[in-house]
């Protein structure tokens, strides 16, 4: 062991590709010290997937975390001179692309960056070898760059160490992770073992491996990217420059074309999906170039030397493939990046699949929250605790990554469901709902009925229409407006057995839970409370139901998408004392809802217990008997019908199920989808949905939530509350209605589905105080109202109602009104139906 | 002269550059990570064939002893320009295993023999010096001696004009030339020219090639892989000698030492 190894450090970054030097360079900048990086490979390159990347930037993406990212790395990126903007251009082959080139436009308008729909013609006139006769036309972005990600890192290292923050030491291999009552202690490598406070791991490939040996995972799957380099071409040799003519993406056939100097960089995402574990990398000895430049597998990048040379047959029919490698890059199962500290370790963090293009930013993020507790750029996307435990592991990683790898240059629908990984999660009367010809999306990983084809007749019994474009009838029906309708005339029945239950229990529960929560939790038992909780900044981190079911039992109510997120929240702040007890009761109960104006007349039937307004008002819940079966009632309702939410043992949720369907019979009882529960029902009562209209840039104030008074108790993010309460808001959450929904170019009825821009009518984009921008959170019908709606955050001169503007869907403007500005429901403005 | 007919012998080897790990019972070389390759010297001798034909026209044949995967080197030198492959197969042979020096030699003796029947002598055989991996420097000697033609070794520059070969070799004091006359054999070195690599028509053009197989007669004898045993590992030691201009007296030193000043 020599003896300038440092045998303590504030901070262990693992890793010095791209991410490992931003977060070091970002760590030091926000003023951590005593950092040591390490990795197993030398400088600059030492071997991960940093060095062979293409390193270029479509800033692009209709995710508003992923285009902040791109943005955000972009910019440092020019801030430190490697960035080479040479344009890009998305090339299509298919109408089908030509019309994701519209919506590509709205994306592009959303966050500010400078786009336009281009003809062959003009595609052929920036790149003269294209073949411009095979396309239909290309998607411009003149500030597609080009950055020099290996110089980037050096330079981030070389600031950290201005500061005295940092000391980098390369050829050192991590050999085990010490972790003591759950908080990593120490990283032992081949030249000593360094005690640390905090451990980042922000190795790429790698981070699984490394994770494990600390006992928890990264679900990332190591996956090959195949690339070749095509030339000499004289013409790109003419240009004398790195880049001289805008990157082409052939979206259709999933490659990408790149200058790279005298030749051309050809890359897929075409061939058959190949993946590694991070232990079969081979080492940096047994590699011919580097662990992550693997020998090519020629065979499965034959097809796309067809369509490479179909695309540029002047300049690519004569040069020579002088490199080919089947390059490994990371993937996880949903496509976002891992970041944050690593549920099951206290201080151990991670920043991990995360490629050239959103490296700086991802650090940045990942350096603001630990240094503050939150990152400016709402993180929910990649906050690595988003996942349930069977997402966790390869064999959930391996399947999604397979199914979405020849999506990467795919045209996703923001409703698209997963094929892989189903049917892992089902409630107990899932017999009965496949009877019903439910419809399954996925929440959660439960199999969750989205609408019923046995309500088909439905839809012509109340007129709904279908939505004439493909684009926006998919993954949806007329059904759920059918549905909709009639729940609101008798009686929905509506299955909620994803529904996430943690159950709070001991002495200091009620304090622990006050000092999450905004709203005051410690009302009389049998009641029920729902808050935000919010992060330091006193943006919202979660927004959450809990009944208090006894004097230290509290049950809290969440989400099917953000459980896991929760839970790591509810955890990581449990007092060390042992006076609070945490439970996941998800798996214990089926959630069932009965909702309607008939309601309350088919719960007579299902027990003997009062179910009467005054014996049991809104708010309340109660433990009652169906027959012998003890189920827990709650007076709740997130579709604005009288009823409640029936909470079921998992093992009587079948029989209960039954005895619901056959005690509604009389009253015409229907079963009801999720698209209902979720949007249309929602959207008419301006229910807000964490993930859509809530999320870590907005405050309770700005969403409408914000209560009359603050309660006396400290909570997480109060000061911040407190703030945003005296401050003007900057944005208030409204409810828009869409005025005309007749197409200007072909006169089809369209219907938006959410992630729009709102535009004035000069049709500028809304950018409040903050800088943030005006786009739909949520988009659905609202059948009661004959009207489809929209929630956006306006500006507040213009969350005025009545006031007129535009929406921005497929490139084209539709003209909306706001209906609502603020919480008041559009639908039942006093709540009188659920009230009844 | 009638068209020139060359023959190049290949042999398909793990991709030089990486360090090879050997499987626990160290009966054979652990392919999972590993690239294969045709043996550099005999990429030279593909791109030389490819050249001769380029300049004096007629056509150029591949050839390999190999498992069913050697199918890939063959191709390679098609997409690179080599006009047919002929891929002479055993049964018991599999990926990263190899016959002998002498059964090789043996088994191409017998693959050429029939090929010239059939289409004619060739009037050039190029081998390359040795292999990569095994390294026996027989079999391109083994074959020529079978099939009585001339042959040199070490080659690095190759002429053709009427009916002669004239070949050169690096020696200690300068170069040796040597003239062949045709039919002759040369084992060529890495240095004969600088191999193309393949195009996208010609890596396409490859995929469709019909490749003649051809089964090869494994006599008995010959020598047995008992095991295998990796080399002995160099250690590099890496000194600092400094940063900045501290550095220079030390550097200055070292070349001294090393005579360079």
């Amino acid at each position: 062991m020599s003896s300038d190894f440092p045998t303590s450090a504030k901070v262990v970054v693992i890793g010095a590709g791209i991410v490992g030097n931003a977060v070091v360079g970002h760590l030091a900048e926000l003023g951590w010290r005593d950092i040591v990086q390490i990795d197993k490979g030398p400088l600059p390159n030492p071997g991960g997937s940093t060095g062979h990347a293409s390193n270029f930037i479509f800033p692009v993406d209709h995710n508003r975390e992923m285009a902040m990212l791109n943005l955000d790395s972009q910019r440092q990126y020019a801030e430190m001179g490697v960035n080479n903007s040479c344009g890009g251009i998305e090339v299509a082959r298919t109408p089908e692309r030509l019309e994701e080139f519209r919506r590509r436009m709205v994306s592009a308008k959303n966050w500010g960056i400078d786009a336009r729909l281009v003809t062959p013609a003009e595609i052929k006139e920036m790149v003269p070898f294209i073949n411009e006769e095979i396309l239909l036309g290309g998607f411009y972005t003149p500030s597609v760059s080009v950055v020099d990600s290996l110089r980037a890192g050096t330079i981030f290292r070389e600031r950290a160490q201005a500061l005295n923050a940092l000391q980098t030491f390369a050829n050192v291999e991590v050999e085990d992770m010490i972790v003591e009552d759950g908080v990593i202690k120490a990283v032992v490598t081949d030249r000593g073992r360094i005690d640390a406070e905090y451990v980042v791991v922000a190795c790429g490939v790698w981070s699984p491996r490394i994770a494990a040996m600390a006992g928890v995972e990264i679900p990332l799957t190591p996956a090959v990217h195949q690339m070749i380099d095509v030339g000499p071409i004289p013409i790109l040799e003419a240009s004398n420059t790195e880049v001289g003519f805008p990157i082409i993406r052939d979206m259709d056939t999933f490659c990408y074309e790149r200058q790279s100097a005298g030749s051309m960089e050809v890359g897929s995402y075409a061939h058959r999906p190949i993946f590694m574990t991070a232990d079969e990398i081979p080492s940096i000895k047994e590699s011919k170039l580097s662990p992550t430049e693997l020998p090519i597998t020629m065979d499965d990048f034959d097809p796309q030397l067809e369509q490479a040379l179909e695309l540029m047959p002047d300049i690519l029919a004569t040069a020579e493939i002088k490199y080919a490698i089947n390059g490994l890059l990371s993937l996880t199962p949903d496509g976002f990046p891992l970041i944050g500290e690593i549920p099951g370790v206290g201080n151990l963090w991670a920043c991990a699949a995360i490629w050239i293009k959103e490296g700086p930013g991802a650090a940045r993020m990942l350096a603001e929250w630990m240094t503050h507790g939150q990152p400016e750029i709402d993180p929910h996307q990649s906050d690595i605790s988003r996942f349930y435990p069977y997402a966790r592991n390869d064999h959930h990683v391996r399947a999604r990554c397979a199914e979405h790898f020849n999506k990467t240059y795919g045209i996703v629908h923001p409703r698209e469901q997963w094929e892989s990984e189903r049917n892992i999660r089902t409630a107990p009367y899932k017999d009965r709902t496949d009877a019903l010809g439910a419809y399954y999306f996925q929440a959660g990983g439960w199999e969750r009925p989205h609408w019923y084809e046995s309500n088909r007749p439905l839809v012509a019994k109340y007129g709904v229409e279908d939505r004439p474009h493909e684009w926006d009838a998919r993954w949806w029906s007329p059904i759920i407006n059918a549905e909709h309708i009639a729940m609101k005339e008798t009686v929905g029945m509506v299955d909620l057995a994803p529904f996430v239950v943690y159950d709070i229990t001991g002495s200091g529960a009620m304090a622990y839970l006050q000092g999450l929560t905004v709203n005051n939790v410690d009302v009389a038992i049998g009641k029920s409370v729902y808050t935000p909780v919010l992060d330091v900044n006193g943006g919202f981190r979660s927004d959450l139901t809990m009944m208090r079911l006894g004097t230290d039992f509290y049950r809290v109510i969440t989400g099917a998408f953000d459980g896991p997120r929760d839970a790591f929240w509810f955890k990581k702040h449990l007092p060390a004392d042992g006076s609070v007890r945490f439970e996941d009761k998800t798996s214990a109960f089926a959630t069932i809802g009965l909702w309607g104006p008939k309601a309350r007349e088919v719960m007579a039937k299902l027990t003997t217990s009062d179910v009467s307004n005054e014996a049991f008002p809104y708010g309340t819940t109660q433990e009652v008997l169906f027959g012998s079966l003890a189920v827990r009632l709650f007076r709740i309702s997130y579709v604005g019908e009288l009823g409640w939410e029936i909470y079921v043992p998992m093992e009587n949720a079948r029989a209960v199920w039954d005895l619901i369907a056959a005690a509604g019979q009389e009253s015409g009882i229907v079963p009801v989808g999720a698209g209902v529960y979720g949007t249309t029902g929602r959207l008419e009562k301006g229910y807000r949905l964490m993930g859509a209209e809530l999320d870590g840039e907005y405050t309770p104030v700005e969403a409408g939530l914000a209560r009359p008074k603050v309660k006396s108790a400290d909570f997480i993010g109060k000061a911040a509350y407190l703030a945003a309460r005296d401050a003007a808001p900057a944005a208030v959450l409204c409810t828009l209605t869409v005025e005309d929904h007749v197409s200007p170019r072909d006169g089809i009825k369209r219907y938006m589905t959410g992630g729009e821009t709102i535009l004035t009518l000069d049709g500028n984009r809304i950018v409040d105080a903050k800088g943030r921008i005006s786009t739909v959170t949520t988009a659905g019908s609202g059948p009661a109202l004959g009207k489809f709606l929209l929630m956006a955050y306006l500006t507040p001169e213009l969350a005025v109602v009545g006031t007129d503007l535009f929406v921005n869907y497929m490139n084209e403007s539709y003209p909306v009104k706001v209906a609502v500005a603020g919480p008041t429901p559009v639908f039942d403005p006093t709540d009188a139906r659920m009230k009844a | 002269m009638s068209e020139l007919r060359i023959l190049v012998c290949v042999k398909r080897v793990p991709a030089p550059g990486a360090r090879i790990t050997l499987t626990a019972d160290r009966q054979s070389i652990d392919s999972k990570n590993l690239g294969f390759a045709t043996s550099p010297h005999e990429e030279c001798a593909v791109e030389g064939a490819i050249q001769l034909v380029e300049a004096h026209g007629g056509s150029a044949t591949v050839l390999t002893l190999g498992a069913v995967e050697a199918d890939e080197q063959l191709r390679y030198a098609v997409s690179v320009g080599v006009n047919a492959a002929v891929h002479v197969t055993h049964a018991g042979l599999t990926d990263g295993t190899d016959f002998d020096a002498q059964a090789t030699a043996r088994a191409l003796t017998s693959a050429i023999t029939s090929l010239e029947a059939a289409g004619g002598a060739f009037d050039l055989i190029l081998f390359g010096n040795e292999s990569a991996d095994a390294g026996g420097f027989q079999v391109g000697v083994r074959v020529a001696r079978s099939l009585g033609r001339a042959i040199v070794n070490g080659i690095k520059h190759i002429e053709i004009s009427d009916g002669i070969v004239t070949a050169r070799r690096e020696s200690a004091d300068g170069f040796e030339v040597y003239q062949l006359p045709l039919p002759a054999v040369l084992g060529v070195k890495e240095g004969l020219n600088l191999p193309r690599y393949p195009t996208l028509p010609g890596r396409l053009k490859s995929k469709k090639v019909e490749v003649l197989v051809v089964e090869a007669d494994r006599a008995n004898g010959g020598l047995t892989t008992l095991s295998f045993d990796n080399a002995a590992e160099v250690v590099v030691q890496t000194t600092m000698l400094g940063k900045g201009p501290e550095a220079a007296p030390a550097i200055v030193d070292l070349l001294e030492e090393l005579g360079l000043l």
